[in-house]
């Protein structure tokens, strides 16, 4: 079955092999995906410096960090879509290696388990690793099938995401859990899930949570997911993030209070203004036009990470491309979502404007590996 | 058409990832529709009302916090209140200048260093954003007039009424109720910091420490307009405090009175337990100590005049206060004795005046040098012939003293509901070889039998342990409340009551107990002359400096703080229990002299109507007439 797939494979378009390609193909980067990158650049750093209070030692920082990420994301694409297919399950056996370490002997900060320190070195969190890992695996898994897949390669796939999931959920860290397990769905749901299965599950999760409403769960329980589902009811705890942002954003108007000049933002009534509150001083300076704009920027981008995916030319990488670009977007939502006072709050930055160089170079990985399957056109075989 | 290969098809399943990409692409445009008309409402539609609120005003949530329950004796008398007062807030983001502010207010308010340093200390502490601080309390009339004159020139300073607890019988329950104090970091850490915005104490010991949740209450909110100097201008929204729970319970502060006029002076701990319910009646450490003190924050002066004297008047005798219990548990021998058929009631041991183990020389002294020459266990008990109970726990063996007396409570946390009590120390063969690395020797067991050696106790302990024998073996745990506005305390974790082979040996112990008390030979009749009633007690001594083998104690010779404890456990009617007393006087060296009469009061003030107490002249008319 599998020689097979790759004589038909083989058969497609190898007329470009000799031509000569051009100089962006070369250098294995998308134009199109680096211009909408930069312009973000340009609207992280004017409100940065905004929502920081013109602290431009912050700004130097996120300069830096971008400038990584940027690099990486470069690194990224210069590999072959094949190589990543290649050695994904070993990559995926370590990432999900690491976070057991993290549980093990990981280090503490505010109360959660997040880091795995090398002594003198330097520290890092796995569980940035596992968001790229995450959906190249379950595409790897799933591009092999036949697709859509059966109930049983589904309940696989379920068990891949499920395991580090967990791991992460026990650090605890819910938002980062909330992003992989959506890329690792993605995937799923990519690959054609039938309607009926997901019919199923929404079914079969109804009761089940009910069920666990009224017998499985103690009244403090109870009242902590009653604050989650709507924060307003706890002002003095996570609420007043919401009642405050909800005032920034909507005391921004149409057109915005005008730049630096953000009362809520500025006189620290807005918690977290820059880093997951940053669209709420964002909104305050620059009105709903400005956030208009922004989600302008923030649809190209998924729209050309979509497109990139509907041109990749085997499954892995349609797969690939299609959740890391769909990963991105929940970001986008989730954060703009619980600012707005819309969705309970779980810690997800705004990506490529917040403040903060972990995500942010795991966000331009990301479009390394987006880069990747839309400049390496030579490559038309199903890896073994 | 039958399928003879199952083939996969790439151009098919390419097909169908290529239709879901565009059923992502069309939700994805959808949520992001979403959003926009989110930002629509808040930004075009609510737009007026979040600009004022942001513009011209600042929007703020104020916690409300809830007013602690009170807690009442078992007649409604107030032991734990919260009385209004006037402190002096300061909010940090609000003053710009601490170090001046401080310098002002102590020229205004002709504070001296020690109180300025306390109040800087007291702004140092962990808070919420904006939270206004109390660093002054109690403020008077002139004070509070100073600071408002001077308020322009004391910005994010401000005064405030509010509730600080209040011991209205002060030392009086200090043991019991215990106290509330400022929470600290420590503190800070473990709480729920949101139920806990805007209230300042929490309870640090006693029935405070214990049911802080239920006394805490839940707190409310208010969301305000204040303008940019933090002054409020309107209260949008308002959710109202829930107060704590009052608690209700089982002390009686006339009991509790008149336990400490007995005790007098003297240091000691007197615990009476109600045994059908295991309510605390009375719960006397003495001395105590103003629990006053410490709610706003004791000063150094006070606090080392208390933690430095020699009385300790901060240590809870009660509770934690370890004694050596001497011959107030030979009723439990006794039982240990009866129960595993180790012994009948009319067994006879003959006593020289002292105890010997077979082949050792070392002579185990009875208290009575001459000896009582042969004594039952009946008579052993009433005359605490130490001789017996030698023989008898020889006889037994460590193991089976463990046990029984285990069951009875020593060594083991007895209370439902008193913070931090010790265990003791009911030793075993075990607990040597862990503690000591040491194997058990056979004369250790000897000297268990009379309550010495390794063997320590609380005075709650002996309370339960004789509430228990009143009781005929049902547990109930000796707690302090009696209710807290509907919820009770909670039993699940209540030990298995005693039962004894023949239920019988109940009687027979309890009438050996009433021979202490009121039989010609009893070592404390003097205590019960004159009774209306029948008491069932025992008496006892806890050494305090080991007598050397040969050596006579004399009691001149030792200060007067290495003399004996006096010990005494009674109940009272012996029928029909009502109220079970352990009694423990520091040096006060007999049990029968000094700790029964103590108990007596108690039991006169409980059982008999108030009319009807007598004082000890009038007592030996009174017995002609009531006794049949």
């Amino acid at each position: 079955m599998k020689s097979w797939a790759s004589t038909r494979a083989i058969t497609g378009g190898e007329k470009g092999l000799q031509r000569r390609e051009p100089l962006w193909q070369r250098l294995h980067i998308d134009p199109w995906l680096l211009l909408l990158v930069l312009t973000l650049a340009g609207v992280a750093s004017f409100v940065l410096y905004s929502a920081s209070s013109m602290n431009m030692a912050m700004l130097y920082r996120q300069g830096a960090a971008y400038a990584v990420g940027i690099a990486v994301m470069i690194v990224i694409a210069q590999f072959q879509p094949r190589f990543m297919q290649r050695w994904v399950p070993f990559a995926y056996v370590g990432a999900v290696l690491l976070l057991v370490a993290v549980l093990l002997i990981g280090v503490q900060a505010k109360g959660a388990q997040r880091w795995l320190s090398i002594p003198g070195l330097m520290r890092f969190q796995p569980s940035e690793i596992m968001k790229l890992i995450m959906p190249m695996s379950v595409a790897w898994y799933l591009a092999r099938r036949e697709l859509p897949p059966n109930f049983k390669y589904v309940c696989f796939s379920l068990l891949i995401i499920g395991l580090p999931v967990l791991l992460i959920l026990k650090q605890p860290d819910l938002g980062t859990s909330l992003l992989i397990a959506s890329s690792g769905i993605f995937a799923i749901l990519l690959a054609g899930l039938r309607w009926r299965y997901i019919l199923g599950a929404a079914v079969l999760l109804v009761p089940a949570a009910v069920g666990m409403w009224f017998f499985g769960m103690h009244e403090y329980q109870k009242r902590r997911v009653l604050t989650f589902l709507n924060p307003e009811s706890d002002p003095l705890g996570a609420g007043w993030n919401i009642i405050q942002s909800k005032a920034a954003i909507g005391s921004g108007g149409v057109l915005g209070k005008g730049w630096l000049q953000g009362t809520q933002s500025h006189l620290d009534f807005l918690p977290e203004g820059h880093t997951d509150f940053i669209i709420a001083a964002l909104a305050e300076e620059f009105g709903m036009v400005g956030v208009c704009l922004l989600l302008v920027v923030y649809l190209l981008i998924v729209l050309r990470g979509l497109y990139i995916a509907q041109h990749a030319h085997d499954n892995f990488s349609k797969l690939l491309a299609g959740s890391v670009t769909l990963t991105f977007f929940v970001y986008v939502f989730v954060n703009i979502g619980m600012v707005s006072g819309l969705l309970p709050v779980v810690g997800v930055p705004l990506p490529l404007i917040s403040y903060g160089g972990t995500s942010l170079v795991t966000l331009l990985a990301g479009f390394g590996i987006l880069m990747s399957i839309h400049t390496h056109h030579k490559w038309m075989a199903q890896g073994r | 058409m039958a399928k003879p290969i199952h083939l996969k098809d790439h151009s098919k399943d390419a097909g169908i990832v290529r239709q879901r990409l565009l059923l992502a692409a069309a939700v994805v445009v959808l949520l992001l529709l979403a959003l926009v008309a989110r930002m629509y409402y808040l930004q075009v539609i609510q737009f007026e009302h979040h600009s004022t609120l942001s513009e011209n005003n600042r929007v703020h949530v104020q916690p409300i916090p809830p007013s602690r329950g009170r807690i009442y004796d078992r007649n409604g008398v107030v032991l734990a209140e919260n009385r209004p007062s006037f402190s002096l807030n300061i909010t940090r983001e609000r003053t710009p200048d601490v170090p001046a502010t401080f310098a002002l207010l102590k020229l205004l308010l002709e504070l001296d260093d020690e109180e300025i340093e306390r109040a800087q200390r007291r702004l140092m502490q962990s808070r919420r954003p904006f939270e206004s601080i109390p660093v002054m309390f109690g403020l008077d009339d002139e004070q509070i007039a100073r600071v408002g004159v001077n308020r322009f020139r004391l910005p994010g300073v401000e005064v405030q009424a509010s509730f600080v607890r209040h011991y209205p019988l002060g030392e009086h329950f200090a043991h019991a109720v215990g106290y509330v104090g400022r929470i600290n970091d420590k503190e800070m850490q473990r709480i729920d910091q949101v139920a806990y915005a805007g209230t300042h104490y929490i309870g640090k010991t006693g029935i405070e420490h214990f049911y802080e949740d239920l006394l805490h209450g839940k707190v409310g909110y208010e969301e305000v307009e204040t303008n940019a100097r933090g002054r409020v201008l309107r209260v949008l929204d308002r959710t109202d405090p829930v107060p704590g729970r009052d608690l209700t319970l089982h002390l009686d502060s006339r009991l509790q009175a008149v336990a400490e006029q007995a005790l007098g002076k003297r240091r000691g701990a007197v615990i009476a337990i109600e045994p059908e319910t295991g309510g605390v009646l009375a719960y006397v450490s003495q001395p105590g100590f103003d629990p006053n003190l410490f709610v706003t924050g004791i000063s150094y002066a006070d606090y080392g005049a208390l933690r430095d004297s020699l009385d300790q008047p901060l240590f809870n005798r009660v509770l934690r206060g370890l004694y050596p219990p001497g011959s107030t548990i030979k009723q439990l021998i006794a039982i240990a004795g009866l129960d595993t058929g180790t012994v009948g009631r009319n067994n006879r041991v003959f006593d020289p005046g002292f105890f010997q183990l077979p082949n050792h020389s070392h002579k185990y002294r009875n208290w009575n040098r001459g000896g009582d020459g042969w004594v039952d266990m009946r008579r052993a008990i009433a005359r605490s012939n130490d001789t017996y109970f030698y023989d008898l726990a020889h006889k037994l063996g460590i193991d089976r003293m463990h046990e029984y007396l285990t069951r009875f409570g020593l060594g083991t946390r007895v209370s439902l509901d008193m913070f931090e009590e010790a265990a003791g120390l009911m030793p075993s063969r075990e607990w040597k070889r862990a503690a000591r690395r040491q194997p058990w020797y056979p004369g250790e067991t000897v000297i268990t039998g009379i309550g010495q050696g390794y063997m320590l106790a609380t005075p709650l302990q002996l309370a339960q342990s004789t509430a228990l024998i009143a009781n005929r073996g049902v547990w109930r745990r000796p707690r302090l409340m009696m209710h807290a506005e509907g919820v009770l305390p909670d039993e699940s974790d209540t030990p298995d009551n005693i039962e004894l082979k023949n239920p019988d040996d109940w009687n027979f112990i309890t009438e050996a107990l009433e021979d202490v008390m009121h039989a010609p030979h009893g070592t404390s009749r003097a205590a019960a002359l004159g009774a209306p009633y029948r008491i069932a007690g025992k008496t006892g001594t806890a050494q305090v400096v080991a007598i050397a083998q040969g050596e006579r104690y004399d009691s001149a010779s030792l200060a007067e703080r290495h003399r004996d404890h006096a010990l005494y456990v009674g109940f009272a009617p012996a029928d029909a229990p009502r109220v079970a007393v352990a009694v423990m006087v520091e040096n006060g060296e007999s049990g029968g002299r000094v700790a029964a009469p103590v108990a007596r009061q108690l039991f006169d003030a409980w059982l008999l109507p108030e009319e009807e107490q007598i004082d000890e002249e009038e007592a030996d008319e009174v017995t002609a007439e009531v006794q049949p």
